[in-house]
């Protein structure tokens, strides 16, 4: 094999590896991209998701998800890469476990509190009424025996 | 019925207590104050390359306290109060071993050497164009400084501008540990 050839082999060597990296950065999904991006707050802007966020920060976030997609790792690997960095606080959505769980269960506890609590409410509001209804007569015994005396004359 | 009613009419102000307690201890945080859970923890390896073209790699200083620095030249008036504050601190523990380093975010090139070059910074500084390092160390914004024990783990975060005892107590503290 001649100096010419081997360099000629070298070159498609390294032509393929190219390729080759390009077909597996291809691989990644933007869409993966985004889903993890649109988790992560982004932490210049911190109403943001790294998604949403044009900042330059959240731009170099978005490629390093990319990049470490590109490199094998799984969704849940990726975030746990900036949780490890940032903590918790950056999941825009606390995870649904321990103290964290109270966050997600709490507005339903309020709503469905509210729900009982209006219902109670109104049952009891509206039986006060009927409650007082049988109290008693206005009409003493005097007048009505007089009723009944005039109604057995008007008869007569 | 009279004694419910008397219970209720104590509770509803009473519910307001835990709400005050809440907000008084909520208010008094500051948001921006987020704790680093990189403290304690070692220190992700990096290797830049500085504006003069020198390599810096963070295994290289395995051994020594470092003090990483993170700025940027739009980083108005913090990184500007600072600067003078960490060069100091550069000329009073270069010679006791400690190694300094400033990263450049979020930055222009031209403007970054600008500002190097109006403070006189001789500790070496390097720029994390994809902010990789930025994010290796949870980096929120500038200036952020953190303190690296000889055994290469984090130590103390610092954010905002640094002043000279915040630098001299960290690195007094670190200096005065073995490896």
């Amino acid at each position: 094999m001649s100096a010419a050839h081997a360099s000629r082999a070298l070159v498609l060597a390294g032509l393929a590896c190219l390729l080759a990296l390009s077909a597996k950065a291809a691989t990644v999904d933007e869409n993966t991209v985004r889903e993890i991006a649109a988790e992560l707050r982004c932490v210049v802007c911190q109403s943001l998701s790294v998604a949403d966020s044009p900042s330059e920060t959240a731009h170099q976030m978005r490629e390093i998800v990319r990049e470490r997609l590109a490199a094998g790792d799984t969704p849940e690997q990726v975030k746990a890469y900036f949780v490890e960095k940032y903590g918790l606080w950056i999941l825009l959505s606390p995870p649904r476990q321990g103290f964290n769980l109270l966050v997600w269960v709490l507005p339903f506890a309020a709503l469905g509190a509210g729900i009982v609590l209006v219902g109670v409410l109104v049952r009891r509001w509206s039986r006060r009424p009927r409650a007082a209804a049988p109290g008693p007569s206005p009409v003493d015994e005097a007048t009505r025996a007089r009723i009944s005396r005039e109604i057995a004359e008007m008869d007569r | 019925m009279s004694e419910g009613r008397g219970a209720s009419r104590w509770l509803i102000p009473l519910a307001v207590v835990p709400v005050l307690i809440l907000l008084a201890y909520g208010f008094r945080t500051n948001p921006r104050d987020i704790p680093s859970p990189l403290i304690g923890k070692p220190a992700a390896p990096f290797t830049l390359r500085a504006f003069d073209g020198a390599a810096l790699s963070l295994e290289a200083l395995r051994g020594r306290v470092v003090v990483l620095n993170f700025w940027a030249s739009w980083c108005y008036p913090a990184c500007y109060e600072e600067a003078p504050a960490l060069e100091r601190g550069w000329q009073a523990y270069k010679d006791r071993g400690i190694a300094l380093i400033g990263v450049n975010i979020q930055d222009k090139e031209e403007p970054a050497k600008k500002f190097l070059g109006q403070f006189g910074h001789t500790f070496p500084n390097a720029p994390d164009p994809a902010g990789r390092v930025s994010v290796d160390y949870g980096v929120y914004g500038v200036p952020e400084t953190f303190f690296i024990d000889r055994a290469g783990r984090v130590r103390f975060k610092h954010v905002g501008a640094i002043t000279d005892a915040i630098f001299k107590g960290n690195v007094e503290t670190l200096l005065a540990e073995k490896a």
